[in-house]
Parts: C-alpha cells; structure tokens; sequence
C-alpha cells in the first residue's frame, strides 16, 4: 500500500483544487453561504477521493471497486435534489424569483462539477503512477485551466443579444395607462400617482436577439425570469410586498422577437441596468438551436 | 408570484355616481363623487387587498390580484 500514498494524494489534492476553483461565489453560483461551502466542499472531497483511489484499485485488481463509481453517481444525483430543493424553498418567498429553469440550471451545474472533480483528480493519480509526479503536476495545470476557464462558465446573454436603452412611457395610441416599453404592452397602472413614479424612475431596455436562436431561447419564459431575477438582484428594486405596480417585467414583442424589459430600479441609472442584463447566464434548458433543423433554416426568412 | 400573469379575480370596482348603471355582479362596487375621491379609494383598496388598481378609462376603476 506504501507506493500508493502519493498516487492517492496526488489524486486527492487535484481533485480539491478543482472543486475550489469551480466554486465561485458570484451571484449566480449559488451557494454563496457558508453552510453550502461546508457543504460543496465535503463533497467534492468524496469525488475526489474516488477518483485517487480508483487507479491503486485496478492495480490491485480489485475490479470490484469501480461498483464504488456507481454509488458515486448516486450520490451526486442527491447533490442535485438537494440543490433543487434548498433554492425551491427559497423560491416561495422571492419577491422576484428565479424561476424554474434557473433552479435547474444550478442544481445540475453542482452535480456534474462533481464528475469533473472525479475526472481530474482520476488522471492525476493515474499520471502520478505510470509517468511520474511531473508529468502528473503538468497535465493537472492544464485540466484545472481549462475546467475554470471553459468547462464551468456558460454562455452569457450578451452573446445572443443586444441590449439597447429604451424608455418606458404611457400614451400609446391614446391609452394613457397602458405602460409601454418601444412597442410592447408591459402592464396598465390605474393610479394617477403610480404612474407619475413610474415616469420618474422607470427604465427600460430592449433585447434584441441577434439570430433565430436567440429568438427562440427569449422566447423561453424561464429565460425572462432568469433575466429579471439576475437584474433585480444586482441593481435592486422597488418592487415590495403587496404593491404590485413596481413589479420588473420582461415582455415579447411578438412580431419581432425583441424582449422588452421594464424595472423600477433603486438608482435610476441606465447603465449598471444594461451590464446585469448583458451578463445575465443563457439556460442550458432555455438554448434551442431551430436554425440547425432544416424547417428552421426554412422558416428563417 | 410568478412572473406568468393572468389576470385573477375582481376584488373591487371603483366607479364614479355617473356610470355606477355600467357595472354590477357579485364584487363590491364602491360608488364615488368624483375623480379625486376615486384615485383615494381605489389606492387605499390596492393597499389594504395588497392587490393592482386598474382605470378601464370608463369612469371605472377595478382592483385586481394577480
């Protein structure tokens, strides 16, 4: 078991440093509290380890062991459920909530970040044991720079869109308490004051996609919802309990695609809007690709 | 609570002395001199029912949650 000890720390080691790389705390890595760091890092200390053990395991033809991969999965699944389940219940008194694509979104980021952490700390240990620590030390830089630069960052919207300034106004072809945001019905206020206030301090923006898959992954509501959580949360705003006039709201302009955008923000200020909107994540669930089907190439034009 | 509105039950109309004949059913209607009286009503119902004020623009105001 002694010439071992270092495949399995090597093993160890690398995998630990993967999980705390791929653990940021930016809003929208959740957690983001102590008590889920506790509990991220704990298990990313068992994939790891299953990981550096299995190549000592194989070697002592010990196939048995890899039924423990099995198990693995298992158990990172429940990381899942657990993830989903936390921002759920969370979820119920969220003045503005992430909606269910986003939860989802996270929770399977967190289970398959484990599998990466089992994958990177497996080659190390097997680099240690048949090339040499060197070699090990060389290859793990390389998986690490690559987990934290490609592997855990997702799309952002500013990829798919452009986001424009657009103020929101009353008086569209003489409704006076319809609230416009450029050609979209965002919502009627009945209160005279409200409406004053929303003229003060409103802001708007305008998401215009820039092919038709974009259309089509605006056109997710989860994806909406994702964007309005993200905004609300990094701007701030007045939305409160019970007074529904100052509620965000994400609109399609059904004609053109575009995504209209309306939130009483805390600070009116146009700018820091339009950054939270540009770095708000595309969903896994909410990408559709139609231009890669034959009718959606079709139906382009 | 979700962002996905549809519009739920009336829980008031507000509505001045001169088109109180346009409404009825079974909500509370509030009927009110003037426009001034019915802008106050209409928001101290939103507060208390913790719900939207609407103007159908018809000398009506309904109060709403969504």
């Amino acid at each position: 078991m002694e010439d071992y000890g270092l495949t399995i720390i090597v093993g160890l080691t690398v995998g630990m440093l993967a999980r705390l790389l791929m653990l940021r705390s930016d809003y929208r890595h959740f957690p983001g509290y102590p008590h889920g760091y506790v509990t991220h890092i704990s298990l990313g200390f068992v994939a790891a380890a299953l990981g550096a053990v299995a190549v000592p395991a194989l070697v002592e033809k010990e196939y048995t062991a890899v039924t423990f991969l099995a198990l693995a999965a298992q158990q990172f699944r429940e990381i899942r459920n657990m993830e989903r389940e936390t921002l759920n219940h969370l979820e119920e008194i969220e003045l503005v909530p992430r909606g269910k694509d986003l939860v989802e979104g996270i929770a399977r980021v967190f289970e398959s970040r484990n599998y990466l952490v089992i994958a990177a700390s497996l080659q190390a240990s097997v680099l240690t044991y048949f090339a040499g620590l060197p070699w090990a030390v060389l290859s793990s830089g390389i998986v690490l720079w690559i987990f934290s630069n490609y592997l855990a960052k997702g799309k952002v919207l500013r990829e798919i869109a452009d986001v424009v300034p657009s103020q929101p106004y009353f008086g569209f072809a003489g409704y006076k308490t319809l609230l416009m945001v450029d050609e979209v019905v965002i919502m009627e206020v009945g209160l005279e004051s409200a409406r004053k206030k929303i003229m003060e301090e409103g802001l708007g923006v305008l998401i215009k996609p820039k092919d038709d898959n974009a259309r089509a992954t605006l056109h997710q509501v989860g994806q909406r919802q994702a964007i309005l959580h993200t905004v609300s949360n990094l701007i701030g705003t007045k939305k409160e309990v019970g007074e529904p006039e100052w509620s965000p709201i994400a609109r399609k302009n059904i004609d053109t695609g575009e995504v209209a955008l309306f939130i009483l923000p805390n600070e009116p200020d146009i700018r820091p809007l339009i950054q939270a909107v540009n770095i708000t994540p595309v969903l896994e669930s909410s990408r559709t690709t139609p231009l890669e089907s034959k009718p959606g190439k079709l139906a382009q034009d | 609570m979700a962002e996905v509105v549809s519009i739920g039950d009336i829980l008031a109309v507000v509505a001045l002395k001169e088109v109180k004949t346009k409404v009825g059913g079974g909500v509370p209607i509030f009927i009110v001199e003037d426009i001034e009286e019915q802008e106050k009503i209409a928001m101290i119902l939103g507060k208390i029912l913790n719900a939207m004020v609407h103007n159908l623009e018809n000398g009506m105001y309904i109060v709403t949650r969504h």
